[in-house]
């Protein structure tokens, strides 16, 4: 399989990207802004100037703002699609949200709950959707979450690059047990995980 | 007439049996009656402004109890069930009783009719039936408390829990239909008197920035609240008969439910916002004593933000499994009313330039203002933009988000506009220290208190969690710390405020010097609101007259 454009690095080049514009836009502002009212105060500077506009001035700040914020629209755009298209041969995964808890079927039936297994640099893409309630799939170290919706299947996907644990929780608040419904997504290596889906179900 | 700015050496003792404090209308009341039974527009603007005051120290508490609930992980003091209660009341509270209506009605109120030179609002009646519709909403969203228990759906009510729980959703959603009708009546009455009673010299580019901004929200409050009205009783019916509109076993659909809430809630965040800015653009020229930077292009954008502001709902559902191509159209939409948002930032930061600027508490806050509500719009691109907003909705940083734009922004307009019209409305001055003092504790606590949300959200706290992740700990624990601080803050603005009520008045006609109708009449102003004919500037902030007048007094 050729290379997959790990979506995380496009949301956080984003991320970035806004962020990092906001705070330079932020720290003029609030600079100038403070630096006037120092300035111009009443006892220094008794006579107000009489401006009442500059139609240069405020076409400029229509015409410059309007292209900053089409480009972080289509920055945001870009790493969107990024979540969005599945790759091909993707291990796909089921997951149902019930109150409160998580269930998982892979493709040969393994069931878990609150727990995914899944070989390391293999997409996998989860096919979601709910008993109950509303409920939210977010894995923040993967940068996806897509709501569980009874009566209709949504999906999201990531592509795990490292060994390891990382944590998902539930996201649409759902009653009392909302903030208990997290669980794990275990990275393992592809062997370890060839084992592990083989293993029959415990119950 | 001239006189207005000689201040107290002529109102003095004239004006205490002159004020609408003394003359009740209808004049047959008299004590209580004369405010219950009232169609006075200033009358009703004190009897929200008490009531609405009731309202936001009440959820106030609440939040305070969510933080303190959530300053340390696991149970601390509250169950489950009851937090859920919690952060439903407090934004139930906060949105519907508090801020939809707090500056509209009671600013807009007071200060509207007074801004465009008439005597009152267009249905005086139907303007104290508003009040009473607003106070039948309180207490029967109190009522469900004392029922089956008050809802644990969120201030949102998303189908299928909110059909499925067995709290008393219903009642709770009834509040909010019978609340969406007073502020619907509101709208309608300052539609009206904006239309017709203007004074007959006052043409459309002279009317006061305050006034145009409730005109923007007016339409936007008439044309959509009827959306989520009716949303809400679809909830009832299916509660009650299960109808299956929002069912997908019988055929309904969930999402429709969010799309018709969101149709309105978010053009209701402008309802919110526009009145704010507003006030804003009233205080900047004033203590800066100069005309406000770009008067056409601020009433363009406020109109812009009420029309491009009711096309972007569905950015609230990005992940709700709607199509993609809705996420592309409304994303587009949502960076299309950042700009209005940004011209305006820009206007009042220029029209600091070259002013001759006197600070002064409603000032004060006012900065605070334009930097809490710029730090909240510009985290709203982050949550606009399609892929980002994935990994940060409905976490804390959502949170943080809309607190610092609704509570940063509308929050401290409220507070600036009770500092710059305190005098006006009550005849009375307040202590400046005590009003600093308890500004910049609530605007240090606001930091406090937000900032480490931002973080928590970034990191993946969601929100809504009763418990949570070991690694939120710290974040959650200063966040309680500056919820204190804020608390204390807003408590001791409010306390320096209602001690003035005990002092003798001793307010000037105008003391900022000030270029809109309400400071060319005695404070509190007379029953009819003005003595003599008001003077109607060309342009509305022409401030060459004030200064001329302060120049000479200075002399003298």
């Amino acid at each position: 399989m050729n290379t997959i454009i790990n979506p995380v690095t496009l949301v956080d080049q984003s991320f970035y990207f806004i962020i990092g514009f906001s705070f330079i836009f932020l720290f003029a502002m609030t600079l100038v802004m403070i630096w006037f009212v120092v300035r111009y105060r009443r006892s220094r500077h008794p006579v107000p100037a009489d401006i009442r506009g500059n139609l240069l001035l405020e076409t400029v700040w229509i015409i410059v703002p309007a292209f900053i914020a089409i480009a972080m629209f289509i920055s945001g755009w870009q790493s969107y699609t990024g979540l969005r298209n599945v790759p091909q041969g993707a291990l796909e995964i089921e997951v149902i949200g019930q109150s409160f808890s998580w269930l998982f079927y892979y493709p040969n039936d393994k069931e878990t709950e609150n727990e995914i297994v899944v070989p390391v640099g293999t997409p996998v893409k989860l096919n979601i959707t709910s008993t109950d309630a509303i409920h939210s799939m977010y894995i923040p170290a993967f940068r996806i979450k897509v709501d569980a919706v009874k009566g209709i299947y949504t999906y999201a996907w990531f592509l795990p690059e490292k060994e390891g644990e990382f944590f998902f929780q539930c996201t649409e608040f759902c009653g009392t047990g909302h903030a208990d419904m997290t669980g794990v997504v275990k990275v393992v290596s592809k062997e370890k995980y060839e084992a592990w889906v083989a293993q029959e179900d415990e119950w | 007439m001239p006189v207005f700015h000689m201040d107290n050496r002529l109102w003095g003792s004239m004006d205490i049996t002159q004020s609408f404090f003394e003359t009740p209308a209808p004049a047959r009341y008299k004590g209580i009656l004369s405010w219950l039974i009232t169609t006075d527009h200033k009358r009703i603007s004190l009897m929200y402004l008490f009531s609405i005051l009731f309202w936001f120290f009440l959820a106030i508490l609440l939040g305070g109890l969510i933080r303190l609930e959530l300053m340390f992980p696991g149970q601390t003091f509250v169950s489950a069930q009851v937090y859920n209660s919690l952060f439903t009341l407090h934004g139930v509270i906060m949105i519907f009783l508090f801020i939809i209506p707090a500056l509209p009605a009671i600013f807009g109120n007071f200060f509207l009719p007074i801004q465009i030179g008439t005597d009152d609002v267009f249905f005086p009646k139907l303007n104290l039936l508003s009040w009473y519709l607003y106070m039948a909403g309180g207490i029967i969203a109190i009522l469900s408390l004392f029922s089956d228990g008050f809802p644990d759906t969120g201030w949102t009510f998303y189908v299928p829990f909110s059909i499925s729980t067995h709290t008393n959703v219903s009642t709770a959603v009834f509040a909010a239909f019978v609340l969406g009708l007073s502020s619907m009546l509101t709208g309608l009455n300052f539609i009206t008197t904006i239309h017709r009673m203007r004074h007959s010299l006052m043409g459309w580019m002279q009317i006061p920035l305050f006034t145009w901004s409730l005109y923007a929200t007016a339409w936007v409050q008439l044309l959509a609240t009827p959306v989520v009205s009716i949303t809400l009783l679809l909830v009832m019916v299916e509660r009650y008969v299960g109808v299956g509109l929002f069912d997908p076993a019988k055929g309904g659909d969930p999402i429709l439910y969010q799309h018709l809430f969101w149709m309105y809630s978010h053009p209701a965040v402008y309802i919110m916002i526009l009145p704010g800015m507003g006030v804003i653009s009233e205080i900047i020229p004033v203590f800066a004593r100069k005309s406000i930077f770009g008067y056409k292009a601020i009433v363009a954008s406020s109109m812009a933000i009420a029309v491009a502001g009711s096309l972007v709902w569905a950015h609230h559902m990005y992940a709700s499994g709607m199509s993609d191509t809705a996420v592309f159209v409304f994303s587009l939409l949502t960076f299309v009313v950042a700009i209005p948002s940004a011209i305006k930032v820009f206007s009042w930061v220029s029209t600091l330039y070259k002013g001759a600027i006197q600070m002064a508490p409603p000032l004060f806050l006012s900065l605070c203002f334009i930097y809490l509500f710029s730090v909240g719009g510009l985290t709203g691109l982050v949550l606009g933009a399609a892929g980002t907003n994935i990994h940060v909705h409905d976490t804390h940083f959502v949170v943080a988000h809309f607190h610092f734009t609704m509570f940063g922004g509308t929050g401290f307009a409220f507070f600036a506009a009770l500092h710059y019209w305190w005098p006006k409305m009550f005849g009375r001055m307040y202590n400046f220290k005590r009003a600093y003092i308890g500004a910049a504790l609530l605007t240090g606590g606001f930091m406090f208190h937000y900032v480490p949300m931002f973080i928590l959200g970034l990191q993946g706290m969601p929100r809504r969690y009763f418990d949570y992740l070991p690694r939120y700990e710290t974040g959650n624990f200063l966040a309680g710390f500056g919820a204190a601080f804020m608390i204390i803050g807003m408590f001791l603005m409010i306390m320096n405020l209602l001690f003035t009520l005990r002092k003798p008045r001793n307010a000037s006609s105008d003391p900022w010097g000030g270029t809109t109708l309400e400071w060319q009449t005695p404070s509190p102003p007379p029953l009819h609101n003005f003595i003599s004919e008001p003077e109607i500037l060309k342009y509305p902030y022409d401030f060459t007259g004030v200064v001329e007048r302060y120049s000479k007094e200075t002399k003298e």
